[in-house]
């Protein structure tokens, strides 16, 4: 087993690298870094989360954006009333507590992706695509309209949200805590997919009449990953709130579920760790390439068309083309 | 009001019938090459493109009209050949995402050459102007013209699939591919050409829209996701059922429009009645075609079976 | 990312850095929308903003040497946040500028000013920082929003009409525009409509115009759905019927280029027009027609007046000291090409408002003519929420 050997000291490599960044940006005196690697790493979460319908279960949802932002409103709405002390709808109060408004976040996004998943899920194929577009596309124009809550302009959030023991406004000390989320979300993830529900959830996506056949229901089966899905795009939609203090429509805009899709195919579908790639590919080229004076605001060209040549010719994304490669070394 | 209620369902009409050219291209390339094209907003923006530009610069409204719907079935062409060829056999994500990646390429590339600042098209004098269909309600000629365009187009579609050879080969090229080559057909010149087919007919609406709408890079996506409702819910592949779906979402969004706030008004205070008129008719064809999806899950007319 | 910059600089030999390091330039960062449809905007502000740096001889202002650091945001927040995180922790920049929507603006001015640093908008004024939320580092050389908006309705007072049929677009900004139009128009409003945020065809809200018959239509769509709008008002004959009044937005150069003579007989309220008769507005007009070979637009308008108040500042401060620089730029001491300028307490203009029309020329083109003054001094409706 060459080959796994290879890709476990790649991931050390890896892991001791991102452990590192912080004390390596601060020592080049550039800390700017921390905060794109964040959010790559929060788009990962993202795109890690998409992968488990998109990938291992087949489903091409086109509106995982809706939760995403679910996740950033409900940490910038609790944060609202709790400065403002309203009670929300007379009942809830306001909090600026991590591990109340990201849980509560993760709640939301379940709820709501358990009421959408139920009705999408009597669809398949491209009409579960347009139908997930759909109720994210109703979402973003409910929040535009939404005075109370900044409607288009969206709201800033003034301060990240506490924590007992940790200081979130620190940068690096965010970072670590987003890193461990992910990481947490991948080992999550994996234990997920190798369990009886992750192989129910693969044989769905390869044959679902024949699950249906040996007596499961597949309908129950595809909601529970839709609602995990959901969650785990809730959580990255509250972490990115937290670090960009800052939450808009854009965030449940058409064109993130896009961008989420992208960095699941572009990184390797199904793979867990693909996404991850995919997202920082995409978000590193898109920072990289804008930095290109005079052609940076052209970079949607060069993006566009490594869209194109990866899904040609790239079979299995990022992820596939350097497993190919491990695995090739490991042989020879 | 019976005037008022006239004129709206034109407008209703007319709309159906820009979002049918858009739809039909769309959907005949799904049914018999099994693709989703996002790029079709870029074929939509080509036809606008070519044709303002070349107005701008020969003043001649008929080259005008060939160069954008030329220029757009030669782009679709190319962009067959070059990439969509390759994702024939692929599952439907990779579809998406390649076919958005070219739509990034080609909307740069015009932003590249054309600059980011609308564009202007004049509407040709013979067509300016309005004419009174009922007493009372002078409608722009422009506008009929569009109706009357988009319906000879629908009909010529109808009678191209159904009463030709090549709308056999086109209906058996989508369900029996190899029994198709195995009668000598070449598969992919035939599915080229449909694949230039719809470009046209994208670029024919996107240049008869250019008068009416804006110019400018980006004004295909705009579209796009609208074309798509009406896509799937007159059900993948058909064109009957993107006829019936464009006309529905036509005239469901103008009554939405028209309407409902007036109506909201008869038992609502004025401006919440305003705002709950926007917000409906902002979500309502989202909730219309994810009531259609729920009872149909296939659509209305789905393609085959 | 500085070594980054630092590769593209030296290999295609334009970038900024390429330039000597010996003065150590003032560091000023530019975040604006330069790609995509709305592009052209930010490009506008930058383009006014690089000619009043060559119009001091190349890369000053203020007789200061400066180095404008140029990034797109592409209208994505999360972009415009990740460039002002580097603007400020690597680049170590003080002053930033060149946001064009006031999304963006929310989305980054509190990341700027919590640091210390100076934002300057060139465009953007929302409402968010202009009452409760100012703040002593942020400075607006536009307007306040609904400022705009307030100029159309009372111009609607001036010629005369008594109701109003008014439309926007269903979202935050749109609604701050209509609120803006009724807080000074004293007429009675018939109807109030919501359009789609992407829609681009109106058919239907023009003919409930016709039914409703308004003395006049406000109405506020942004980019290229107002240049929609305008077209389809007129291929409705309906501006032959009812007339329209708009803010500033509803007409610049760009949209009059695009919506061709069907702009003519529209009445737009606006703080500064290219026919001005003053002699920062002459020569900065022939300046930027000389270097770009077009007419500049009150965007390009706005990125000079910006350009000149900073420079004014850095003259007398001599280097990016953010407290000095915020208590010379409160000054407001420079020329503007509108005329009269000066701040109100939240730091956003307090300026004359005219009414301008669309005339054709000799040669057949449009352009934009000033016929009258409709507001003198005017603030805005929050800076009396504002204690700095």
């Amino acid at each position: 087993m060459a080959e796994t050997r290879a890709l476990r000291a790649l991931g050390l490599i890896v892991l001791v690298a991102l452990l590192a960044l912080p004390a390596v940006a601060h020592f080049a005196k550039d800390p700017a870094w921390i905060s794109l690697v964040t959010r790559m790493l929060i788009y990962a979460i993202a795109a890690v989360s998409l992968d488990l319908i998109l990938g291992y279960g087949g489903l091409a949802c086109f509106g995982h954006a809706a939760f995403y932002g679910l996740g950033g409103y409900t940490v910038a709405i609790l944060f609202h009333h709790a400065r403002s002390s309203e009670v929300l709808w007379g009942l809830i109060p306001g909090s600026t507590q991590f591990l109340v408004t990201v849980p509560a976040a993760m709640l939301v996004g379940g709820v709501v992706a358990a009421a959408i998943g139920a009705l999408s899920l009597r669809t398949a194929g491209v009409q579960f695509l347009m139908i997930t577009l759909a109720f994210a596309q109703m979402l973003f124009f409910l929040f535009s309209s939404i005075a109370t809550y900044g409607g288009n302009d969206g709201m800033t959030v003034r301060r990240r949200n506490e924590m007992p023991g940790l200081d979130l406004r620190d940068d690096t000390v965010f970072y670590y805590l987003v890193l461990a989320l992910l990481l947490l979300a991948l080992w999550a993830g994996r234990r997920l997919v190798r369990s009886r529900f992750g192989m129910v959830i693969g044989g769905i996506r390869q044959n679902e009449r024949r699950m249906a056949a040996i007596g499961i229901d597949t309908y129950r089966y595809k909601l529970a990953a839709f609602v995990i899905a959901g969650m785990g795009g809730a959580l990255a939609g509250a972490l990115m709130v937290n670090h960009a203090r800052f939450v808009s429509p854009d965030m449940m805009h058409w064109t993130k579920s896009g961008e989420f899709m992208v960095m699941v195919i572009l990184g390797g579908a199904a793979s867990l760790i693909g996404p991850v790639l995919g997202a920082v590919t995409l978000v590193g080229l898109e920072d990289l390439l804008g930095q290109i004076p005079k052609w940076g605001e052209h970079r949607m060209f060069a993006i566009g068309a490594i869209l194109v040549l990866v899904v040609l010719f790239g079979k299995g994304g990022l992820w596939g083309w350097i497993a190919r490669r491990l695995s090739r070394g490991g042989d020879g | 009001m019976l005037n008022l209620a006239v004129e709206q369902a034109l407008n209703g009409l007319q709309l159906g019938v820009t979002l049918f050219l858009l739809a039909a291209g769309l959907t005949l390339i799904f049914g018999i090459m099994g693709v989703i094209n996002i790029a079709h907003g870029s074929l939509y923006m080509i036809g606008a493109f070519f044709c303002a530009a070349t107005l701008a610069a020969t003043k001649s409204f008929l080259l005008a009209l060939l160069a954008g719907i030329g220029g757009a079935a030669l782009a679709g062409m190319l962009m067959e050949m070059l990439v969509m060829r390759r994702l024939y056999a692929r599952d439907h994500l990779d579809q998406v995402l390649a076919t958005f990646g070219l739509s990034l390429c080609v909307n740069e590339a015009f932003s590249i050459v054309f600059g980011q600042r609308p564009l202007y098209v004049d509407i040709p004098p013979w067509l300016a102007g309005s004419v009174e269909v009922v007493a009372g309600v002078p409608y722009p000629t422009y506008r009929l013209a569009i109706v009357v365009v988009g319906l000879l187009v629908a009909l010529g579609l109808y009678l191209l699939i159904s009463h030709t050879r090549i709308g056999m080969l086109v209906r058996a090229g989508s369900t029996h591919r190899d029994m198709v080559r195995a009668l000598g057909v070449d598969v992919r010149l035939l599915y080229t050409l449909v694949f230039g087919l719809g470009a046209l007919l994208a670029g024919l609406a996107g240049l008869m829209a250019g008068p009416v709408y804006t110019v400018q890079v980006g004004m295909g996506e705009q579209i796009l996701i609208l074309t798509f409702v009406v896509v799937v819910i007159g059900g993948l592949g058909s064109i009957r059922g993107a006829f019936l779906a464009a006309m529905i979402v036509g005239l469901v969004d103008t009554a939405l429009r028209a309407f409902v706030p007036p109506w909201l008004k008869t038992f609502m205070e004025a401006s919440a009645a305003d705002a709950l008129g926007g917000g409906l008719s902002s979500l309502g064809i989202y909730l219309l075609m994810a009531l259609v999806l729920l009872v149909k899950p296939r659509g209305l007319l789905p393609a085959h079976g | 990312m500085i070594l980054a910059r630092t590769l593209f600089s030296a290999a295609l030999a334009v970038g900024p850095l390429s330039l000597a390091h010996a003065q150590a330039p003032v560091k000023i960062g530019f975040v604006s929308t330069l790609s995509g449809p709305a592009g052209y905007l930010g490009q506008d502000i930058r383009d006014a903003f690089l000619l009043a740096m060559e119009r001091e001889g190349g890369n000053r202002l203020g007789g200061v040497p400066v180095q404008l650091v140029v990034e797109d945001d592409g209208l994505k927040p999360g972009a415009a946040k990740q460039i002002v995180d580097r603007f400020l922790k690597t680049e170590r920049i003080r002053v930033v500028t060149g946001v064009v929507f006031s999304h963006l603006a929310v989305s980054i001015v509190p990341d700027v000013v919590d640091t210390g640093a100076l934002f300057l908008s060139p465009n953007a004024g929302p409402s968010n920082f202009a009452g409760k939320e100012c703040h002593k580092n942020y400075f607006v050389y536009s307007w306040q929003n609904d400022a705009l908006h307030e100029s159309a309705g009372a111009l609607a007072n001036n010629l005369g009409y008594k109701n109003a049929f008014v439309l926007a677009a269903n979202y935050q900004a749109g609604k701050d525009a209509v609120a803006g139009f009724k807080r000074l128009f004293k007429g009675k409003i018939v109807e109030e409509v919501y359009t789609k945020l992407d829609q681009t065809d109106f058919a239907a809200e023009m003919a409930r115009i016709r039914a409703a018959k308004p003395d006049v239509v406000y109405q506020f769509h942004p980019g290229g759905t107002g240049i929609a709008f305008l077209k389809q008002y007129a291929q409705a004959g309906l501006n032959a019927q009812i007339p329209m009044v708009g803010a500033e937005p509803m007409l610049d150069v760009a949209t009059l280029r695009a919506v061709g003579d069907t702009a003519l007989g529209l009445n737009v309220g606006v703080k500064w027009n290219t026919d001005f008769d003053n002699p920062e507005s002459r020569d900065f007009v022939a300046a930027f027609q000389k270097k770009y070979n077009r007419v500049p637009s009150y965007y390009a308008g706005q990125g000079w007046d910006t350009a000149q108040a900073l420079a004014a500042a850095l003259r007398v401060v001599g280097s990016d000291n953010p407290d000095k620089l915020a208590a010379e730029l409160r000054k407001a001491n420079f020329k503007s090409i509108r005329g009269p300028f000066r701040f109100g307490p939240n730091q956003h203009p307090v300026q004359d408002w005219y009414q301008v029309q669309p005339v054709k020329n000799a040669d057949g083109s449009l352009s934009l003519k000033t016929v009258g003054k409709i507001l003198a001094g005017h603030g805005d409706a929050f800076s009396k929420d504002c204690k700095l």
